[in-house]
């Protein structure tokens, strides 16, 4: 299952990176997007993946007996998950005003707060 | 008895800014709440600072949940100065910006805005968890998102795009690195992350994850070669937000990377080390260069941001007390310094209607107080004697000699000729030469009268810049006793690994 996730997770990141790469910047934005779900699939398998075996302290038990499936990392994914669904929402939203205010998809016509 | 009051410099801003937006229909009643905040703030993270100046280390467990397992605040001599230095810039911005930004852009949620802004970063300051230390990074990323962009300027969103594309990537390698020290360690509490990977054998992923956190850190503290975003964006938003900018956000990052360095990984062991002169070195020396082909004040200002990040990370790998120390009078008095450099560029856009030295001149005749101003502040910049400049490079320079750093020190030196060659550019086109005869396609220097508003916080921050030039005996001493709190991290540990659940 682990190897699983972690091609995907390459998958991912390959993507991303592709996108990233490309001259528009909405690619970009679709890339920025994909290396985020990267990172948070990530966050989620490195702690390790067990299936069916939830953190409940059974009837009759005092304390949690391992296996269990680690409740962190889905808590800390959770958290990261909101975070960017803010984040890409703004994003969409300032690529689109700056698609608007320079009628341009081209990074190339990005340039002009970097001129001297 | 508990430390509560630990929770103020968080607490504070965040209901002010929900206070701030409910009243957002009336202007003065915003300034108020916002006054009232940064003065509570200002006065909370004083009282911290002398709690902690007693070498005492404060902690917090947040809901009584015991450390490692519960978020902690922990301010340490360190945390305590950057609360005291960022809450008193923001205060001093804000005031500044009562006159700087029109009622309208402050209108458009500036007091809320700035108001997250600074929680963001005193809480980015104040954590004692990895992922607390992400999450505080994103409430002042998107603050500062939207205060970038307010205005709408074509030139805004453009520097807003390159700000937030290469922000979110820092973002995403932290996340990243968090998630894999999860993964090997179990811990996210910064204390007991360090105590786990002293033990820890596999030098690989420990390195691996070091190198994420110094790109995410290194992103955001705008070091080279990741620094691009800062001179696009910076000089695009009006003036009193890139004041606030220059001297909060970088200062977090060079903060995050203080204190990840010195407390969870050991910058002696393994190549990061090396890495991080060569890194520092660059940084200064492109970023000083950047600013000598510039000809308009924000531009240059926004380059030597650049440049004087390298010198805080310069000292931070040389590791003695004295580097440290010097490292942290060095981000305080930039803090200082950088932040007055850019209110006076508002005074001088506000006077010649432009910040494009070719359009700008006269000053020194004209206003002698604004020309006072700017040249205690370039001074200071460029290190010279008596202001507060020169002791932060003189102990970085004496902690250089003392390691046998030579050629980095030799270095940090020529920058700060470089920094003196720019300030007297400014100087000379600003302020001596006479003002050129206005194009008449330009829009005429419409020369409005600066008011004290404006004026006050400028004298204040120079005032400081002499202060801490004139009586820096007693603020470097406190300073090196926080390098040397960092240096021999196992106090930390101990007062937060021992602490009982609801607080010591």
């Amino acid at each position: 299952m682990e190897t699983l996730m972690a091609i995907l997770i390459g998958l991912l990141f390959a993507c991303g990176v592709y996108c990233l790469l490309r001259r528009s910047i909405v690619r970009l934005a679709v890339g920025i997007v994909l290396l985020g779900q990267g990172a948070n699939l990530l966050v989620f398998t490195a702690a390790g993946l067990l299936s069916g075996q939830p953190p409940l302290i059974g009837a009759g038990e005092k304390i949690l007996a391992p296996p269990f499936a680690d409740p962190l990392p889905q808590a800390l994914v959770l958290t990261a998950i909101v975070i960017g669904f803010g984040f890409i929402a703004f994003l969409l939203a300032l690529v689109y005003r700056a698609y608007r205010e320079l009628g341009e998809d081209d990074i190339q016509a990005f340039n002009k707060t970097d001129r001297t | 008895m508990t430390d509560y009051w630990i929770l103020a410099p968080i607490a504070l801003p965040l209901m002010a800014a929900v206070l701030a937006l409910l009243v957002r229909a009336n202007l003065r009643a915003q300034k108020a709440v916002v006054l009232t905040t940064l003065t509570l703030a200002c006065a909370a993270s004083v009282a911290l600072l002398a709690e902690c100046g007693s070498g005492r280390i404060v902690t917090l467990a947040m809901g009584s949940w015991p450390a490692p397992y519960g978020i902690v605040l922990v301010a340490d001599l360190l945390s305590a100065l950057m609360l005291v230095a960022c809450n008193g810039v923001a205060l001093v911005v804000t005031i500044y910006a009562f006159r700087q930004l029109t009622d309208e852009e402050q209108g458009a949620f500036y007091h809320p805005l700035s108001l997250l802004l600074l929680l963001g970063v005193n809480g980015s300051l104040l954590t004692g968890d990895l992922f607390n230390l992400y999450v505080w990074f994103e409430v002042m990323l998107l603050a500062s998102f939207v205060l970038l962009t307010l205005g709408r300027k074509r030139e805004q969103l453009e520097g807003a795009l390159k700000y937030v594309a290469l922000n979110l990537l820092a973002s995403m390698l932290f996340l990243i690195a968090v998630g894999l020290l999860y993964g090997k360690t179990g811990t996210l509490n910064l204390a007991d992350l360090s105590s786990k990977l002293a033990l820890e054998s596999d030098t690989y992923l420990v390195e691996t994850t070091g190198i994420l956190l110094l790109v995410a850190f290194g992103i955001k503290a705008a070091l080279f070669p990741f620094f691009f975003w800062l001179p696009a964006a910076y000089h695009t938003p009006p003036v009193a937000i890139t004041a606030m900018f220059a001297g909060l956000l970088t200062k977090v990052g060079v903060y995050a990377i203080m204190r990840v360095f010195t407390l969870v990984f050991d910058l002696e062991q393994g190549m990061l080390g090396h890495w991080l002169v060569w890194i520092a070195g660059f940084t200064m020396v492109v970023g000083v260069l950047g600013a000598a082909a510039h000809f308009e004040v924000k531009r240059i200002l926004s380059f030597h941001i650049v440049s004087q990040i390298g010198y805080m990370i310069m000292g931070l790998t040389f590791l003695t007390p004295l580097a440290l120390g010097g490292v942290i009078f060095f981000v305080i008095h930039n803090m200082v310094a950088k932040t007055n450099l850019f209110l006076v560029a508002g005074m001088i856009e506000r006077q010649c209607g432009s910040t494009d030295l070719k359009r700008t001149g006269g000053l020194f005749v004209k206003e002698p107080l604004i020309a006072g101003i700017f040249l205690i502040s370039a001074i200071s910049l460029a290190g010279l004697p008596p202001f507060s400049g020169f002791w932060a490079k003189f102990s970085l320079v004496q902690a250089g000699f003392e390691v046998g750093d030579y050629l980095i020190v030799g270095i940090s030196l020529a920058v700060g000729i470089m920094t003196l060659f720019s300030m007297t550019k400014i100087w000379g086109e600003a302020f001596w030469k006479s003002l050129p005869e206005p194009e008449p396609a330009s829009p005429s220097g419409s020369a409005g009268r600066i008011s004290w508003w404006m004026m006050m916080p400028a004298i204040f921050l120079a005032c400081m810049a002499i202060v801490m030039g004139l009586v820096s005996e007693p603020f470097l001493a406190v300073m090196e006793r926080a390098g040397e709190q960092l240096l021999d991290p196992q106090n930390y540990i101990n007062a937060v690994l021992q602490m009982k659940g609801g607080g010591s």
